[in-house]
């Protein structure tokens, strides 16, 4: 589901304008706000939500994550360099989540891939993508989940 | 021209009363603007509708007390000092918002009681006017050709105008008209400061009777939403936020969010 803005909370600053990767977060014309002007063209990437200061960016979360009538709210703060989530379910039931910032500033620290070592076939048949596990700040792999913890319902 | 009232060389040719009814009749036409504003936008009974449901998930009760603090706080902070908008922004719209305030309030107390002939306006009344006058164009110019997010982060030239722009280039240009004609009076230029003079009150009653169509509504909602969100702080309900986190520094470069200006 595509962003939307609260227009109580913005301030008209610009920094959704500023990121959003499909160009269609702008200004309305008459109020001097932040508008998603083609909902039909939103990658739900989230960027605008994280990027406005006023938390005042809200998208309605993937129903097969979250059912109707729950809410996903983000808080960036970059002087701790987090983001945290929490997916608020309709009967009442939270889940909160934090998350390192990876954003890197504009233009800067291009991964030079030509300068890398071709992966070998057990890097490319590994579940690990570019970078990680030391890209996540972790030095253990990734994280797994037993099959007994499966939600119920689940079957593999 | 700096410490002279301009209301009182105008009381000359026009009675004083002439021009508290025009000041009422501004007023009048404010209230008159904001009531059809809220009505046709049902603004208010939606943030009092969004309230009530964010009072529902609250988590903590916050007593009589605490709400009087916040509000203090609120006033003190997002509204006298513009903390909601940061750097530059800020600074041209305390420039604008105090130079405003000051170039109205001098103006109603000058029209109010010294603006007949042989009234003698104390010299602090007509230096606050103009001041007021050069703050809000300085604010308003500034915020017109730089920091408009038009401008700023979408990438559009200075002189492209919207809608949204009624209220500030109004307010920039009533403040630029008075004090013209503010100094053509001085000078002694009859006709030219009649004609400024008559720019002066079109652009006032632009700015005061465009209140329905235009943003000036704003200055009555901002301090409302501001101590609302405020109030959802401290009980908790925070618009479903989540609360800050209490992890060290370890994650990430925790970069500093750069001057949307990427266009």
């Amino acid at each position: 589901m595509p962003t939307f803005v609260y227009m109580t909370r913005c301030d008209g600053c610009g920094h959704c304008v500023d990121i959003c990767p499909s160009d269609i977060m702008h200004i309305d014309e008459t109020i001097r706000r932040a508008v998603n002007i083609e909902p039909n063209f939103c990658w739900e990437c989230y960027a605008c939500v994280k990027a406005c200061p006023q938390n005042a960016i809200d998208v309605r979360g993937y129903a097969d994550f979250a059912p109707m009538g729950h809410s996903v709210r983000v808080l960036r703060e970059e002087e701790k360099g987090t983001i945290s989530w929490k997916v608020k379910f309709r009967n009442g039931k939270e889940k909160n989540f934090v998350s390192p910032i990876t954003t890197k500033p504009w233009g800067k620290h291009i991964p030079k891939l030509a300068e890398k070592e071709i992966p070998n076939k057990e890097a490319l048949d590994s579940q690990l993508l570019y970078s990680e596990p030391k890209g996540l700040n972790i030095d253990i792999g990734l994280p797994e989940m037993k099959k007994e913890r499966f939600k119920q319902g689940v079957y593999y | 021209m700096i410490i002279i009232n301009p209301f009182s060389q105008l009381s000359e040719f026009i009675p004083s009363i002439a021009m508290q009814t025009f000041i009422v009749a501004m007023i009048i036409l404010v209230v008159a603007g904001t009531v059809v504003d809220m009505i046709h936008k049902k603004n208010v009974k939606y943030f009092f509708e969004n309230a009530k449901k964010a009072r529902k998930q609250a988590t903590r009760t916050v007593s009589a007390g605490n709400k009087v603090s916040i509000v203090i706080k609120t006033v003190a902070s997002d509204v006298l000092t513009t903390s909601e908008l940061g750097g530059r922004r800020r600074l041209a719209h305390l420039l604008g918002m105090y130079g405003t305030i000051i170039f109205w309030a001098a103006s109603a107390i000058m029209i109010f009681n010294y603006s007949t002939p042989e009234s003698v306006t104390p010299s602090i009344l007509p230096l606050l006017w103009h001041l007021g006058a050069i703050m809000t164009c300085l604010g308003g110019y500034w915020f017109w050709f730089f920091l408009r997010v038009d401008v700023l982060a979408e990438g559009n030239p200075w002189y492209r105008v919207i809608k949204a722009d009624l209220f500030v280039l109004s307010l920039v240009v009533t403040a630029t008209f008075g004090l013209v004609w503010s100094y053509l009076q001085a000078a002694g230029l009859s006709g030219w400061d009649t004609l400024f003079l008559v720019l002066f009150t079109l652009s006032n009653l632009v700015l005061f009777g465009g209140v329905y169509w235009s943003k000036f509504a704003h200055m009555f909602y901002k301090p409302g939403a501001a101590i609302q969100k405020h109030l959802a702080e401290a009980d908790g309900s925070n618009e479903n936020l989540p609360v800050p986190t209490d992890k060290p520094k370890q994650f990430g470069l925790g970069i500093n969010r750069e001057s949307p200006k990427h266009y």
